[in-house]
C-alpha cells in the first residue's frame, strides 16, 4: 500500500526525563507535517500517549510557524488528552519580533522635564535625564534610570518584570510601581537623605523596597551587560 | 511686525490680570506701541483693572462675529496714546471664539502693534487654546505656593508642545518673611521646579491691590516695590539686561548663580 510505504521521518518523538520533545521536520511541508502528526500520535503507542500527564516541548528547527500553524499543531497534540504543551522551540523568528526584542533590549535615553500632567513611556530600559515633577509619569518595560530629581510617578517593568528596578539620584518619588506592585512615598521626605538610590521588589518581603544604589549589583545582577 | 505675548498661569486668580496690565503700561511708558487683549470671555477684568470699563462699546467676540471691524473694538488708554485694549465679551462663553479666529486677529494686531499682550484665562481648556493661538511667546506667572507651582508646571508643558519659545517665568505675590521662615516656597527652589527662565520676582504689595481698586496700574506709581518690580519686566522684555535679585535688598537666585560659576 501506498500508505504504508511513504517515509515517516518528519515528526520524531524523544522521551526525555522531563517529558517529550516533538522534533518537527523543517524542509517538509507543513502539510506533511500535519498529516504525519496526526498518524504518529493516533498509532497506538501504549502507555506513552494514554498514561499520565506528560509535557511536551515542540521543537520547530528553522520552520517559521504562522499563529495559524502552531494552533493546528496545538489542536492535534491537544486530541491526546494527557499531553500537555509546554512550549514552542524555535530557531527563526520574523523580522517584527526582532525589532520587538531590540527594543526591549535598549536603553532608551531621553533630556527633558517630565512635567506635571506629562506620560513618558517608554520600551526597554529609560535613561531620563532631567527631573520628573509632582504630578509627572515615566512607564519603562525595563528598569528606569533618572539622573535627576525623582518627584513624580515612576513605573518600571510596566509590562509585567518584578525584576525591573528604579534609580533616581533624588529619590522623592509620589509613587513608586514594579510589575503590577505599588508603592506610596511616605507622607513626609526628610530635608537630606533620599540620594542616589534605587528601588526593587524584594522577593522575601513581597514588597518595594529602596536602598543605596551601590548594594543593586548584589540584587540585582542581571543589570550588568558588562 | 510686532510680537505677541501670552501671559498665562494655570491656576486663577494668581495675577495673570495683574500682570498684563502692568507689563503693557511699562512697555507704553518705554514708547512702545502696545495692544492689550482680553482673553477671559465671560469674565473679563482687563478692562476694570485698566479703568476703561466704561468706554467699551465692542468686544473680541463682536471682532469674531463680524459686527464690527476690528479697529473699532479697540480702546484708546486714559493716559498714553500708544496703549490700547480689546476687550473680552462679557455675556458670552470661551467656545464663542476659536483658535483659528484669534490667530487671524492677534496676527492682525502685530502688524500695528510693537507688543500685543494676551491676557489668559485660568485653565487649561477653550479658553487657554484660544489665548496661546496667537502667540510667539509666553510668560507663565506662578505664587510661591505648592498649587500654584503645581499648575504653573502643567501649563508649562502645554506651552512646549506649542511652536513658541521657552515660557518665561514670574513669580507674583512674594512675601519675604514667610519664604525665610520656610513657611513658603521661596524663588530659587520655584525655578529649580519648573527649570524656566524667571523674568522677574513681584512682591506682594497691599498697593497692587489699592491701584487696581482705582483702575490705574500700579506700574504708573514711580517707586513702590511692585512698580519697579513690573517695569524691570518690560525692560527685560525690551531685551535689557536688567539684574534679577529675588526681593531687591536681598542676596537672591540670580547672585548664587553666579557664585556658583565663580563670577562676583
Ligand atoms: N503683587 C501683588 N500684590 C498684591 N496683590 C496682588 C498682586 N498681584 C495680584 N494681586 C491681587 O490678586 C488678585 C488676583 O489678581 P488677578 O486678577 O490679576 O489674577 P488672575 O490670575 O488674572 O485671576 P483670574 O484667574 O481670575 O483671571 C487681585 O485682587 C489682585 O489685585
Ligand atoms: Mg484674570
Amino acid at each position: 500500500m501506498a500508505m504504508a510505504q511513504k517515509l515517516q521521518h518528519n515528526v520524531t518523538i524523544k522521551g526525555t526525563k522531563d517529558g517529550l520533545v516533538l522534533l518537527l521536520d523543517d524542509l517538509c511541508s507543513f502539510e506533511h507535517l500535519v498529516e504525519e502528526l496526526n498518524d504518529k500520535l493516533s498509532d497506538d503507542h501504549g502507555q506513552l500517549l494514554n498514561g499520565p500527564l506528560i509535557s511536551v516541548i515542540v521543537k520547530t528547527g528553522n520552520r517559521y510557524l504562522t499563529d495559524q500553524q502552531s494552533g493546528l499543531i496545538r489542536e492535534i497534540i491537544g486530541q491526546k488528552k494527557n499531553l500537555e504543551i509546554k512550549r514552542f522551540e524555535t530557531n527563526v523568528i520574523t523580522v517584527a519580533e526582532a525589532e520587538e526584542m531590540k527594543k526591549e533590549a535598549q536603553i532608551m535615553r531621553v533630556s527633558k522635564v517630565v512635567r506635571s500632567g506629562q506620560v513618558l513611556s517608554v520600551q526597554g530600559d529609560l535613561l531620563l535625564i532631567g527631573d520628573v515633577n509632582p504630578g509627572g509619569t515615566i512607564m519603562a518595560t525595563g528598569n528606569i534610570f533618572v539622573l535627576g530629581s525623582l518627584k513624580g510617578i515612576a513605573h518600571s517593568g510596566s509590562s509585567g518584570n518584578r525584576e525591573a528596578v528604579i534609580a533616581a539620584s533624588v529619590m522623592k518619588p509620589t509613587q513608586l510601581r514594579i510589575a503590577d506592585m505599588i508603592n506610596r512615598a511616605p507622607d513626609h521626605y526628610p530635608e537630606h537623605g533620599h540620594e542616589m538610590e534605587c528601588a526593587f521588589i524584594s522577593d522575601e518581603e513581597d514588597q518595594i523596597l529602596i536602598d543605596r544604589i551601590s548594594i543593586v549589583h548584589k540584587i540585582r545582577p542581571e543589570l550588568n551587560r558588562l | 511686525m510686532g510680537e505677541a505675548i501670552v501671559i498665562t498661569s494655570g491656576k486663577g486668580g494668581v495675577g495673570k490680570t495683574t500682570t498684563s496690565a502692568n507689563i503693557g503700561t511699562s512697555l507704553a511708558l518705554s514708547g512702545k506701541k502696545v495692544c492689550l487683549v482680553d482673553t477671559d470671555i465671560g469674565l473679563r477684568n482687563l478692562d476694570v483693572l485698566m479703568g476703561l470699563e466704561n468706554r467699551i462699546i465692542y468686544d473680541l467676540v463682536d471682532v469674531v462675529e463680524e459686527r464690527c471691524k476690528l479697529h473699532q473694538a479697540l480702546i484708546k488708554d486714559k493716559r498714553f496714546e500708544c496703549l490700547f485694549l480689546l476687550p473680552a465679551a462679557q455675556t458670552k462663553d470661551k467656545s464663542s471664539v476659536q483658535p483659528e479666529q484669534m490667530k487671524k486677529i492677534i496676527s492682525e494686531l502685530k502688524q500695528d502693534y510693537d507688543y500685543v499682550i494676551i491676557d489668559c484665562p485660568a485653565g487649561i481648556e477653550q479658553g487657554f487654546k484660544n489665548a496661546v493661538a496667537g502667540a510667539d511667546k509666553s510668560i507663565v506667572v506662578t505664587n510661591p505656593e505648592i498649587s500654584s507651582v503645581r499648575d504653573a508646571d502643567r501649563i508649562i508643558g502645554l506651552l512646549e508642545q506649542e511652536e513658541m519659545e521657552a515660557p518665561k517665568l514670574i513669580v507674583n505675590r512674594v512675601r519675604n518673611h514667610l519664604a525665610k521662615s520656610g513657611d513658603m516656597l521661596d524663588v530659587d527652589e520655584i525655578v529649580s521646579i519648573l527649570a524656566i527662565e524667571l523674568i522677574g520676582v513681584v512682591v506682594d504689595d497691599e498697593n497692587v491691590i489699592k491701584a487696581a481698586n482705582k483702575g490705574e496700574p500700579i506700574a504708573m506709581s514711580p517707586n513702590s516695590k511692585a512698580s519697579i518690580a513690573y517695569r524691570n519686566i518690560a525692560r527685560r522684555i525690551l531685551g535689557e539686561s536688567v539684574p534679577l535679585s529675588t526681593i531687591e535688598e536681598e542676596k537672591g537666585f540670580f547672585s548664587k548663580i553666579k557664585t556658583l560659576l565663580g563670577m562676583r
